[in-house]
């Protein structure tokens, strides 16, 4: 299993241990709800150092990337990210990214753990139709930490050297960080304001450690267990179960990212026919009543219902609204719209859920 | 976490305190700590009956569900009403706040000691 640069500290600190994507990460520190509740009223630092950096570099870099994700790389301007997807030829997704353009023939891309290579290797295959363009995966040669919540500006403002307030939503730019050279990202998958910081490996357990002793008792080291309850109160997907490679963009409500109007890119022809029929299923957001929360891979009814209208792909008991939230493929064909009543199979027993728009939770901002 | 040398141990990581013919159970700290942070328990209703080794209740925590499998046959006589608001007592004092049910057992069935069940463990 590969550990990140971080791994001592994790240790050090008393984390739990998990396999994601075959990395050795940790879930939790102490408690995870005290984590979740860290990063929606003070601040929390993740570290993420598992998510794949690939970098693409050329002079066919920009022409390269719209040949192959679905979005106008050529309209991002420097310092500017985009979530994006990549798709293969039948339109399936390969792996939902970010792509940061960092110069104008140099992006940087984040992948997830789990399909980095899987992308690696359909970026490679296309690059093959001869672009000039160079692939590196340099996940390794990165630290990657996320300082998520509401003081992640005020706690990382002390240690940076630049304006953080000129670092706007969704942008990326070089800063240095106690002395160190690292890139700061206003992203993250929490739903809070917060910044991914990529930092090189030797420095980064020193840069672990200040930003701990910096935000002291605003800033929990939080682990994977509180970053999932986060995404999904804010409505993220995550690969493996609101994405995967049998959906396209459109079952997964982000058509919206696909720009058709940029010309020719792998999966056009087959994301242009799905978008043009009618989908079999989508996904939705829902909502249950009590304590009793719905998991993944439960199956959805009509009030009454015999016959399932879907699964679940992730269900919590939200910590922050205090109510089972979940996310789910329906079929598409039911009117089903806010509001609508439900009915999920938790473990034999029907409990009433409807459906709500997405996401479940938005951060003042 | 020391297992307490007072209490028995079931495969399926209960504690078992037995007082006369009464038997309070709850999870052990192994167990809640392997769970997570419990959000939610389900536990059967006083006056319902238990098999051995049966399901007769439900503990989840953040990431995942657990069953309670029931340590005897007997009748549950009462049931931990203050988990319902606060189950997160269930992590901090597993052996104490943190109890499940209170069975009246019509039979004991073989359990573990403290010892035999950190080996089970691998304390």
């Amino acid at each position: 299993m590969l550990t990140t640069p971080l791994n001592d500290e994790h240790v050090s600190l008393g984390a739990t241990f998990t396999d994601f994507g075959g990395w050795n990460m940790p879930v939790r520190y102490g408690s995870d709800l005290d984590e979740h509740h860290a990063v929606r009223n003070s601040a929390g630092l993740f570290d993420i150092s598992h998510m794949g950096e690939l970098h693409v570099v050329g002079a066919e870099a920009t022409k390269f990337l719209d040949s192959i994700l679905v979005s106008d790389i050529s309209k991002l301007s420097i310092g500017q990210a985009k979530y994006t997807i990549i798709c293969a030829k039948d339109g399936g997704i390969i792996d939902d990214l970010i792509v940061y353009k960092m110069d104008p023939e140099d992006y940087l891309i984040v992948a997830n753990a789990s399909n980095r290579h899987a992308v690696l290797v359909a970026m490679q295959d296309m690059a093959d139709y001869g672009f000039k363009v160079d692939i590196f995966d340099e996940t390794e040669d990165w630290a990657l930490v996320a300082i998520q919540g509401p003081k992640a500006k005020d706690i990382l403002g002390k240690l940076v050297d630049t304006d953080l307030t000129e670092l706007k939503y969704y942008s990326i730019a070089k800063a240095n960080l106690a002395g160190v050279p690292v890139l700061l990202a206003r992203t993250g998958y929490t739903g809070e304001d917060g910044f991914e910081i990529y930092i090189p490996v030797l420095e980064s357990a020193s840069i672990w450690r200040k930003l701990l002793a910096t935000g002291g008792k605003d800033l929990l080291p939080c682990g994977l267990a509180a970053r999932d309850t986060l995404r999904l109160e804010a409505g993220m997907p995550l690969y493996g179960h609101e994405l995967n490679r049998t959906l396209t963009p459109f079952e997964a409500n982000l058509g919206r990212i696909v720009a058709f109007d940029k010309g020719e890119f792998n999966s056009k022809t087959e994301l242009l026919k799905v978008s043009g029929q009618k989908l079999e299923t989508k996904l939705f957001g829902l909502k249950g009543e009590g304590k009793r929360a719905a998991r993944a891979d439960y199956e959805i009814f009509l009030p009454g219902g015999e016959t399932s209208i879907g699964k679940i792909t992730s269900g919590v008991l939200s910590p922050t609204l205090g109510y089972p939230i979940a996310m789910a493929y329906l079929k598409a064909d039911l009117d089903l719209t806010p509001g609508s009543k439900l009915e999920a199979d938790v473990r034999g027993t029907r409990v009433p859920y409807e459906i709500v728009k997405l996401p479940f939770y938005k951060a003042e901002r | 976490m020391a297992n307490p040398e007072n209490l028995q141990y079931t495969k399926e990581h209960e504690w078992v305190l037995v007082d006369g013919d009464v038997a309070t159970v709850g999870i052990t700290q192994y167990a809640a700590d392997a769970l997570g942070e419990i959000v939610y328990v389900d536990l059967p209703k006083p006056g319902s009956s238990t098999s051995y080794m049966k399901i007769c209740g439900e503990i989840e925590s953040t990431k995942s569900v657990g069953e309670l499998y029931a340590p005897m046959d007997g009748e549950v006589i009462e049931s931990n009403s203050a988990l319902g608001n606060a189950p997160e007592a269930i992590n901090q004092d597993p052996y104490g706040a943190g109890w499940l049910i209170k069975i009246k057992y019509t039979q004991l069935p073989e359990l573990l000691t403290a010892a035999e069940y950190g080996q089970l463990t691998g304390e």
